[in-house]
């Protein structure tokens, strides 16, 4: 009997390893880029994402409706921030019931502590202030934690992200799961994460926030897009950012 | 004093060529067929062609390469050399009439997914009732119309 065990013991092993290798076999987008667009993200001087970051600099120290700043609560330069929490967004927001990104938390803070009218989802100058905040984040582990209240949301993510759509019939997953490393004529095909948004696209030159970027998918598979900041966004938003635990936040970065 | 006339930039029968040029009915996107003809699988294959068309090889090479249309590039590798980049997603293209029949081909370029229902390929003549959330300016169209179709599948038959 006590045989028999070992032998069943030693058989498990393996499969034991194998798993713990394929749930860390994350690769972020800058493992697919040219070795000198990283080294263009990698220096502040070169990175083109930088100017974003500034902005956003500016607009976290101008003073609001009531002659707040961002910088009375979150200290000079962010320097109160709780870098961790950072990285744990979206998170469940109790008053709303519902998940709170990184921009709609800015949005609300804004309109609450400091009078102003609010953004619109997704704007420039929110998106420089999430690239700003997420900067000085730059290196942080991401840590989404899926609580009790997140999990229909996280499900509703999961469920557009497995979704085929449009013309082209295409889902995230068959991209992003079984292709990635694999080219597309001269694009290459990335693991789909979400850690280095918002992010310098030098092919078309802008600044881009997740939600544009998926858009944007969306309009090459000919589907339907879906509004930026809508609840199947923000779901999808909170799968990507959980599918990515673990990888460290690259904002701004450079990617094709 | 100048008297002299001025002359018409055109002659006039170029401008009377032009005119014509513009409302003749001979005008290769308005004689587009973009209907779709249904289709059945019999043996794992589709014998009939699409609407009767009959296919250009010559076309359907251009139809491969072009990004809007088939870009059948994108993600198979085939004997075209003028184009860098070939994909890497599917399997290369070279030899395919030699290892499948017109039929099955047909099948395949029409809806992968009725063989294999993870691929990535998309189908060019699939049903545009079986699509989900298509955008607008391509709603109830298939990819390739029936001709496009056909041309892709003469040019798929001539590599041996």
């Amino acid at each position: 009997m006590k045989h028999k065990k070992l032998i069943y013991i030693t058989l498990l092993l393996p499969c034991l390893f194998f798993n713990v290798a394929n749930s860390t076999d994350l690769k972020s987008g800058s493992e697919y880029v040219s070795a000198s667009t990283l080294e263009m993200q990698n220096d502040e001087f070169a990175n083109p994402g930088m100017k974003a970051v500034e902005e956003g600099k500016v607009e976290f120290h101008r003073p609001g409706v009531n002659e707040k700043t961002c910088a009375t609560c979150h200290g000079e330069n962010g320097s109160k921030f709780n870098l961790k929490k950072i990285a744990s967004y979206p998170v469940y927001n109790k008053e709303f019931e519902k998940p709170f990104t990184l921009q709609e938390q800015i949005n609300f803070c804004g309109e609450e502590y400091l009078d102003n009218v609010p953004y619109v989802y997704d704007c420039v100058d929110l998106v420089e202030i999430e690239a700003y905040v997420r900067y000085l984040a730059r290196g942080e582990k991401v840590n989404v934690t899926i609580t009790k209240e997140l999990k229909p949301f996280y499900e509703k993510g999961k469920k557009i992200y497995n979704t085929r759509y449009g013309q082209m019939n295409m889902a995230c997953v068959v991209c992003h799961d079984q292709y990635a490393g694999q080219r597309l004529r001269g694009q290459v095909l990335s693991q789909g994460h979400s850690n280095g948004f918002p992010l310098y696209r030098l092919g078309s030159g802008k600044m881009t926030s997740l939600h544009s970027r998926i858009k944007e998918c969306f309009i090459s598979f000919r589907a339907d897009p879906f509004d930026l900041g809508s609840e199947e966004l923000i779901s999808l938003e909170l799968y990507l950012h959980k599918r990515g635990n673990g990888l460290k936040i690259e904002t701004p970065a450079v990617r094709y | 004093m100048n008297t002299r006339k001025i002359k018409p930039a055109l002659s006039l029968m170029t401008r009377a060529f032009v005119l014509f040029l513009f409302i003749s009915p001979v005008n290769a996107d308005q004689k587009k067929d973009t209907k779709f003809y249904p289709w059945k699988i019999e043996n794992y294959a589709i014998n009939k062609p699409f609407g009767g068309y009959k296919g250009n090889a010559e076309r359907g090479r251009k139809i491969v390469i072009n990004r809007n249309k088939g870009n059948c590039l994108a993600c198979h590798a085939l004997p075209i050399k003028e184009e860098t980049f070939h994909g890497t997603v599917g399997p290369a293209l070279h030899g395919i009439a030699a290892r499948l029949s017109e039929g099955q081909i047909r099948l395949r370029v029409a809806d992968e997914q009725k063989i294999n229902p993870m691929t990535i390929m998309p189908g060019f003549y699939k049903n545009p009732k079986e699509n989900n959330r298509v955008n607008d300016d391509y709603w109830g169209k298939p990819v390739l119309t029936a001709q496009e179709t056909e041309d892709v599948i003469a040019y798929l038959m001539t590599l041996k």
